[in-house]
């Protein structure tokens, strides 16, 4: 039941939000939803029987299909994840004002929803029904309320991703009529062992949909430009949530399904991942504006993880597990610290900002914090899960961690360099008027940061929580 | 079988109403209430029991698949004369002439989807075409529509002959026009009848605008009043597939050897032409022509895997593709701008109705949750299931992705550009009409079984 309470409720307050005519409502409406998700999310956490954690009804019999949802332990985490990410989000940007605010936040919602969805179906079908409907909302986001070059940039983003996801549901029409069972529940599936030739082709037609997703170089020129482009509010949304559901349709469906073609494939996959690692890295270098800088490093990020996936062993698939989640309250903390950034000094170019450290100390200390996260140095939540993937990377192969390994250096050099640019040296004319942030502001950031070093410091409950789905993993995928 | 005949009475009715009362604009309450009639005697031809009987000699027959496709039919034809009934009459002087000729049509979408033999077939179709020659030059001091109309009634005519001639190189070949050629044995070493099947099929995809047959598409629905454009695109449109269907299926289903190539060849060259031509277009109206044309490659896929699903899955199709086009027509009648211009800005002046097109628009484009998607998915799944050629599925998925393109950018104009378009003289009827139609597909595209699907195993 809770897992259809964690859909339900952001859908149906995302259709409630679109009848809110009043900013400010509107504006506590969608938080208070959020919430209640977020508790909910916790609630599930308390309670890992099958009568909460399971929900399913007939749905569309003559296909094969019946609506089922099911929580198991990355389930939990990344539900836990987007629970956590909406309410930060809404409080960050609440000093953002949007025209047509309810249409804003009722979309937000239902975002929420899809992407619920998308983590807690255990029916390949509905799984991808849930996985179209989180791109939807956020199409409208990024067209309605981004930046100047909105409406191509989502448009190429939609249609790249679109395309993508075609390709997956022939893959699925496959899956469907290849198995004897005509069915397409999670568990069915699991038992039973696609054949040689078969596997290899269905695994590059998810594989594609799953990568432009993420994004793995080269399918992530969408990227960088959408990030740019849209409303922080869904950049947020976009890095911190929407990215690991690539991650994780790998766990749950491409590794256990095509486990074989997994294996036979794993060395260009990783390959893949470690260039765009290396390359994605040097582009942030070069960078000037804030927004781009964290996209690409995002892609940095992104790369280990399906690195450290397709590596194939515990070690790195449970630092995966930890990373999801940590990558997302790290970037959706960076994203915070940008938007505020920008809103106060109306520009995102780092070659115009400079010593808002003096001013604004609060801030500093809470950017300075993040940014270590980001370049996953102890006592940062970064830094295990980084540890654990570059470990299993390096049972798979040396050389690659080696290349990979890079990226940190490289990592720590842009980060940095962004630090120093924004923050220290002298003030100019943009930035001496610099107040400090709020209360609420604060808030969010203390609660990103208070994360960060709980993590970095006590990773257990997060390992645990995922054992038992890297365990089976682990076991399908030998 | 009493709609078949009801329709054509009642299109008697219309003319001779007409006659009787001077007011045009009653026109349409005539049609509604007949098609009311239609309705009821439809419900009680569902269910086998009929007002009166009459020997039909085996030359039709009535099973659930045509009977649920005149039921959708009828169920667009009147949301259709709901929301459009009013455009009709001002077209030209004679409403209730053009109301009768669209009964007639209905009369010969009734023959085609229950036909059992080949003369019944070329029947339906002709009934549904001649009326159309008329409907798509009804706007007489228009050039374009005269130009429109002499065009379709040529190659509409030269379609015509060849079906003809299948139909005589079938009857040469087996005796007999009823639809069980397909029981004579070794029917594919028999050069006659490959030959008819073949010319069979060429004359049924210039009916249904199949490339390499469609060139007369656009041109004839771009010139044919707007509003008539909506019913050709429609309702006689998904005529043609299931009358298609219902020949492949029962005439040539023993021998996919002879044609199914061939078709797959035609779905390829259809998805491809209709798609990539659409994204070119300025006119929304045009735009939609060639969308119906990359619609059909899809449907077609039906024709290609004659299996439960295809037959599921196009009554599927007809419904959700019917219900969408009717009611994005029904919207462009009312714009000034035909244009993909002339809908920047509609979401400010009009916020539902720019909702209520773009849910129209997002089934069309086959996104889940509305019926086009799971439409497309069944004929994509009934192809596989068919043993279908990979190639060809590819070649689809990236056809619907081309087709986003297009389709979107309705969206963009209406949402994200700044403009000041308007839609004159919307009533809250008209909207609630189109709500109930977004309402249908948004429940077709998540429960089919409930609406449409369960009918066809209980009937």
């Amino acid at each position: 039941m809770l897992a259809l309470l964690l859909i339900l409720i952001p859908l149906i307050t995302g259709v409630a939000a679109f009848f809110i005519k009043n900013e400010k409502s509107v504006k506590t409406w969608a938080l208070v939803a959020s919430l209640v998700t977020l508790i909910v999310s916790l609630w599930s956490l308390m309670h890992q029987d099958n009568y909460h954690s399971v929900f399913s009804k007939e749905w569309l019999p003559d296909l094969g299909s019946s609506f089922s949802l099911g929580l198991d332990g990355m389930g939990r985490m990344l539900t836990l994840l987007t629970g956590i990410a909406f309410p930060v989000i809404f409080i960050a940007t609440s000093k953002s004002t949007y025209k047509d605010s309810n249409q804003f936040f009722g979309l937000m919602l239902l975002s929420q929803a899809g992407l619920m969805g998308v983590f807690l179906a255990t029916d390949l079908l509905l799984f991808y029904f849930f996985w179209e409907l989180a791109l939807i909302p956020v199409y409208f986001l990024c067209s309605k309320w981004g930046g100047e070059r909105r409406i191509p940039v989502t448009f190429k983003f939609f249609i790249y991703t679109f395309l993508g996801s075609l390709i997956m549901l022939v893959g699925i029409l496959y899956v469907y009529y290849i198995n004897p069972e005509k069915s397409f529940s999670m568990a069915s599936l699991y038992n039973y062992t696609f054949g040689h030739r078969a596997q290899s082709i269905l695994f590059w037609m998810f594989f594609l949909a799953f990568a432009i997703k993420m994004p793995i170089f080269p399918f992530h020129t969408w990227q960088p430009d959408t990030y740019e482009q849209s409303p922080t509010a869904t950049t947020m949304v976009l890095s911190g949530v929407m990215v690991k559901m690539g991650l994780f349709a790998v766990v749950r469906w491409l590794l256990p399904l095509f486990p074989e073609a997994a294996h036979g494939n794993d060395n260009i996959v990783i390959g893949l991942s470690v260039v765009g690692m290396i390359y994605a890295s040097c582009i942030a270098m070069v960078q000037d504006d804030l927004k781009r800088l964290v996209a690409y490093s995002s892609i940095a990020h992104i790369g280990l993880m399906c690195a450290a996936l397709f590596a194939g062993n515990s070690i790195g698939i449970q630092g995966v597990m930890v990373q999801m989640f940590n990558h997302g309250i790290n970037i959706i903390g960076l994203w915070v610290v940008v938007e505020l950034t920008e809103r106060q000094f109306g520009t995102r170019k780092m070659s115009e900002l400079g010593g808002i450290a003096q001013k604004a100390p609060a801030l500093a200390i809470m950017l300075v914090i993040i940014a270590l996260a980001n370049v996953s140095l102890p006592l940062t939540n970064a830094f295990v899960g980084e540890f654990l993937m570059f470990n299993g990377l390096y049972q798979f192969n040396v050389w690659y961690t080696v290349i990979a390994g890079l990226s940190i250096i490289l990592a720590a050099i842009y980060t940095l360099n962004m630090i120093q640019k924004v923050f220290y040296g002298n003030t100019n004319s943009v930035t001496a008027n610099a107040v400090d942030i709020n209360w609420n502001e604060k808030l969010v950031l203390a609660v990103i940061v208070v994360l960060i070093f709980a993590m970095g410091v006590y990773p257990k409950p997060m390992i645990e929580l995922t054992q038992a789905s890297v365990n089976s993993l682990v076991s399908i995928f030998k | 079988m009493n709609v078949i005949v009801l329709s054509a009475v009642w299109g008697v009715v219309m003319m001779f109403s007409g006659l009787f009362i001077a007011d045009k604009s009653k026109a349409k309450y005539v049609a509604i209430t007949g098609l009311l009639v239609l309705l009821v005697s439809n419900y009680f031809d569902l269910h086998h029991k009929f007002l009166f009987a009459y020997s039909i000699g085996n030359m039709l027959q009535f099973d659930s698949f045509g009977m649920i496709f005149v039921t959708i039919a009828l169920l667009s034809t009147l949301l259709y004369v709901l929301l459009s009934g009013s455009a009709v009459e001002k077209v030209g002087n004679h409403a209730y002439e053009y109301f009768a000729l669209l009964f007639f049509v209905l009369c010969g979408v009734g023959i085609a989807a229950s036909y059992n033999n080949l003369l019944m077939l070329f029947l339906g179709i002709e009934i549904i075409s001649i009326p159309l020659y008329i409907l798509t030059g009804a706007d007489k001091r228009n050039l374009k529509s005269n130009e429109a109309s002499l065009k379709y009634f040529l190659m509409g005519s030269f379609s015509t002959g060849i079906m003809l001639l299948g139909i005589v190189l079938l009857y040469g070949a087996t005796g007999t026009f009823s639809l069980t050629i397909s029981s004579v044995s070794k029917a594919s070493e028999n050069i006659m009848i490959s030959a008819g099947v073949i010319l069979m099929a060429i004359a049924l995809a210039f009916k249904v605008s199949a490339a390499p047959f469609h060139f007369w598409t656009p041109d004839v629905y771009d010139g044919a009043p707007t509003v008539f454009t909506s019913f050709m695109a429609t309702v006689v449109k998904a005529a043609g597939f299931i009358a298609f269907v219902r020949l492949f299926e029962n005439a040539f289903g023993g021998m996919t050897d002879v044609w199914q190539y061939t078709i797959a060849l035609i779905i390829a060259a259809t998805l491809v032409a209709g798609n990539i031509t659409a994204v070119f277009q300025q006119s929304v109206k045009r735009m939609l022509a060639y969308s119906s044309i990359s619609q059909a490659g899809f449907m077609l896929f039906a024709v290609y895997s004659i299996n439960a699903f295809a037959k599921e899955g196009i009554l599927l199709y007809a419904a959700a593709y019917c219900l969408a086009t009717i009611g994005i027509f029904a919207v462009l009648i009312k714009m000034k701008d035909f244009t993909f211009e002339g809908f920047n800005g509609l979401a400010k002046q009009q916020p539902l109705l720019a909702l209520l097109v773009s849910i129209f628009v997002l089934s069309l484009a086959g996104i889940p949750l509305t019926g086009g998607f799971l439409s497309k998915y069944y004929m994509v799944l009934s192809s596989i299931k068919a043993g279908g050629l990979l190639w060809l599925v590819i070649t689809a998925m990236l056809c619907a992705a081309v087709s986003v393109y297009y389709y979107f950018r309705l969206i963009q104009a209406m949402y994200f550009k700044e403009g000041d378009a308007n839609a004159v003289d919307v009533n809250p009827r008209f909207k609630a009409l189109l709500v109930v139609a977004a309402v249908l597909i948004i429940l077709l595209g998540v429960y089919p079984n409930a609406l449409l699907l369960d009918w066809f195993h209980i009937l």
